[in-house]
């Protein structure tokens, strides 16, 4: 049988019967909630903004805890990324959040490139799990799951409309995670500015094709809250770990000369709203959307890059298997190609360079030849200034004699009368 | 000097001149002459610097604003508007000039944002030079910028680097005086923290802000007292509003809050009237500084070079004859080597 004949089959045979009695599958999914809960959750935010726009503040007072963090300086070189995880527990409900604060954004006077570093850090954590996804021997299950769930995009109350950076980066994050625009500080801000203010800012998004995260209105039971929250975006948000007495309680809120802003008043600011939507409604959606959507989008982009199909030119399915060892077998014909190459080449060079060789040790014989020669000439030229001088030498000692036979001869003569004269005289 | 004999030809006691009128005089004549002044604006979009505005001088300067959205800001260029009132209060008529710099930190790159704002500083004293050394200065136009507020975001931990560098390029052309806008995000505390750490950052950057000047001597102890907590409230964290609101039966300017309503005037509430009374009672010193610091300061940086607009196209011309030659010599460099090590070779064989 071949797919198609499994399909109907199977449709045939689906029946839908009613049950006699309580058999007790309806306790699957408390199953399935009491191993998850004992597996615990992990989630992970990525606030991203204008250094000191309220990033940290706003996570400590929707999770009700310090984070420790320092004040970050404007004068930093470039945006970067700094992830923290925290282990945090209500209830018996453990759950691992990681919260990731861009430092550095929006302060360079250049803010092209402000947005790569996100991009690329989420880019990483897919392609971690891409990885772990693709090994032989996987541990899904225990390895620690660090991709973006939720990114908070928090603009700055100015009132108008977006900024020039809020568009960008918006643009290039959408497509790669699920993003929540906040109105940060929004004490700033009175109604009627607001309500302007948010429709400015929707209606920016929307003509320019920003894709926002929608709260799911398929499940009956969240549909009505969902929609009604989809209205107020962006939420208009201010945070305080600060408490200030009001009436008989203390609650969080910053205090003015002019009055006193209560965080948890529906009617100052929608922090109620965002924490509801976020934390205690949706957030297993957003994990969700994370994995179906967005993770599915990188991994086939990026298996698309590597060459992988899902179908082949003839439209026959095609194995992950065999594109596997057919790209494999490219690889190494490939490998091979380029070490023939090498080898020719190095076969070449060294035929070059004896060449050279060659061609330097018959120059260096030619002068050798060449000086040889020289130095001959030279000897025979001294020999024969050598002979010269000794003729000359020769000639020299000869007059030499002569003159001294003369001298001798002439001496002699002198020498012999006087002694003939003596002679004489003895006589 | 005068006499008891000449008592009968001076009605006044005997000893009075009346030169003591010459104050008088200067008030009637400047009173006719009408001021002049040049206000220039500067900060981020979103910051309400049209709004302080509006509210400093209690008049609609800018009836019908366009605002680009944020697609359009990504490229926007810096342009200077400047829109002019004449506004007379109990027979003083005041000239305001108010520039305005649209588009100041819109683009993505902000590198040539402030070029713009200086060209235009330097176009002013330009003229007023070219004015001044004219032959016919009767009616000299003083359109010289006499000063700068300039709009620090209340969003921050201080200064940000956009905003040291234009200070940088702009505190020996015109008097800078910082303004916190939007003043009602911080608490009094965080206020006073941002306070400090502006003008620590200020100090340690070495930025000339404008300083008031104290008070003399022979004031009266109030006026001292003002000076002071002027000075001690610089950079002035102001919050501006277009609308009245009914406070206790009274119409004020403010804004109304679910929480509360703030105050434009009210001074535990912000420093607006503080900023006000500094620029009305120091109109004229800030004139003066401008005068006698910047404006020489500029004349004599340009008398010194005369034919400026020539000079940079010679400075173009000369710094390329001096890459070309410094190309050639490397290149002439190269060729020795090659030579040297050619030669070298059969040497060392």
């Amino acid at each position: 049988m071949d797919a198609t004949d499994i399909d109907k089959s199977s449709n045939e045979e689906k029946r839908n019967l009613s049950l006699g009695g309580h058999v007790g599958f309806d306790s699957l999914p408390d199953q399935l909630v009491s191993k998850s809960v004992a597996q615990g959750f992990c989630f992970n935010i990525l606030c991203v903004g204008e250094t000191g726009v309220g990033k940290s503040t706003l996570m400590n007072t929707l999770f009700n805890t310090m984070f420790e963090n320092d004040e970050a300086s404007h004068y930093q070189n470039g945006v970067y990324l700094r992830p923290r995880t925290y282990d945090l527990q209500e209830s018996n409900v453990h759950l691992k959040l990681t919260i990731v604060d861009t430092v550095g954004f929006g302060d360079q006077i250049n803010k092209e490139q402000s947005y790569k570093p996100i991009v690329d850090y989420i880019d990483t954590q897919f392609e971690n799990y891409l990885q772990e996804e693709l090994k032989i021997k996987r541990a899904l299950f225990n390895c620690h799951d660090t991709r973006i769930h939720i990114c908070l995009y928090f603009i700055a109350p100015t009132g108008h409309s977006l900024k020039s950076l809020d568009l960008v980066t918006m643009k290039k994050l959408d497509s790669k995670v699920n993003i929540i625009p906040i109105i940060a500080k929004a004490d700033t801000i009175s109604k009627s500015e607001l309500h302007k203010f948010k429709i400015k800012i929707m209606s920016e998004l929307v003509s320019n094709g920003v894709q926002i995260y929608q709260f799911p209105t398929d499940d009956e039971a969240v549909t009505e809250i969902n929609a009604s929250m989809n209205a107020h975006l962006p939420f208009a948000v201010v945070g305080s770990t600060e408490e200030v007495k009001v009436g008989n309680k203390l609650v969080r809120a910053r205090q003015y000369p002019w009055g006193v802003v209560q965080v948890e008043n529906e009617s100052h600011c929608d922090f109620v709203k965002l924490r509801e939507m976020l934390i205690r409604v949706n957030m297993e959606d957003l994990r969700e959307q994370t994995h179906a959507r967005h993770y599915e989008l990188y991994r086939r982009c990026k298996l698309e890059e590597m060459g992988f199909k899902d179908t082949d030119p003839d439209s026959q399915p095609f194995s992950l298997q065999e594109t596997y060892e057919a790209k494999r077998k490219e690889f190494m014909g490939d490998l091979q190609h380029k070490e023939e190459e090498m080898r020719q080449m190095f076969v070449n060079k060294v035929k070059e360079t004896e060449a050279e060789l060659k061609e330097k040790e018959r120059e260096l014989h030619d002068k050798f030849e060449h000086l040889k020669r020289m130095h001959q000439e030279e000897k025979r030229k001294v020999e024969e200034k050598r002979r010269d001088l000794e003729e000359e030498m020769n000639a020299f000692n000869r007059r030499k004699v002569a003159a001294e036979t003369l001298q001798a001869q002439s001496l002699q003569a002198a020498s012999q009368q006087p002694l003939k004269k003596d002679k004489d005289k003895k006589n | 000097m005068s006499q008891s004999g000449e008592k009968g030809k001076f009605p006044e006691a005997a000893g009075y001149v009346g030169f003591a009128n010459l104050p008088n005089q200067v008030h009637r004549k400047s009173v006719k002459k009408g001021f002049e002044f040049t206000l220039m604006v500067v900060g981020e979009s979103g910051l309400g610097k049209s709004t302080l505005i509006n509210s400093l001088f209690l008049t609609d300067l800018y009836p019908e604003r366009y605002i680009p959205g944020a697609a359009e800001k990504i490229e926007r260029t810096v342009q200077i508007e400047a829109s002019t009132v004449e506004i007379e209060e109990r027979g003083v008529k005041l000239r305001l000039t108010v520039v305005d710099t649209p588009g100041y930190g819109d683009a993505i790159n902000s590198q040539d944002c402030f070029k713009t704002i200086i060209q235009y500083i330097d176009n002013q004293f330009e003229r007023y030079l070219h004015d001044e050394s004219g032959l016919n200065r009767r009616h000299i136009v003083d359109n010289r910028v006499h000063c700068c507020f300039y709009f620090i975001s209340p969003f921050g931990h201080g200064l940000k680097p956009l905003d040291v560098e234009f200070m940088k390029a702009i505190h020996s052309k015109v008097n800078i005086v910082p303004v916190i806008a939007k003043a009602d995000t911080l608490t009094l505390k965080e206020r006073d923290r941002l306070k400090r750490r502006i003008l620590d950052e200020i100090a340690q950057q070495g930025i000339r802000i404008y300083q008031l000047p104290d008070a003399d001597s022979d004031e009266d102890e109030e006026f001292k007292e003002q000076t002071r907590v002027l000075k001690a409230s610089i950079p002035f964290a102001v919050i501006g509003s277009n609308q009245l609101i009914e406070v206790k039966g009274k119409k004020i300017r403010g804004r109304l809050y679910p929480w509360g309503v703030v105050e434009v005037e009210n001074p535990e509430h912000n420093d607006f009237l503080k900023l006000r009374t500094m620029l009305v009672t120091h109109m004229q010193d800030l004139q003066e500084v401008t005068q006698d610091l910047h404006y020489e300061n500029f004349r004599s940086e340009r008398l010194k070079r005369p034919g400026r607009a020539v000079e940079e196209e010679g400075v173009d011309k000369d710094r390329i004859l001096m890459q070309k030659e410094a190309e050639l010599r490397r290149m002439q460099e190269m060729i020795y080597q090659m030579q040297a090590q050619m030669r070298m070779k059969p040497a060392d064989e």
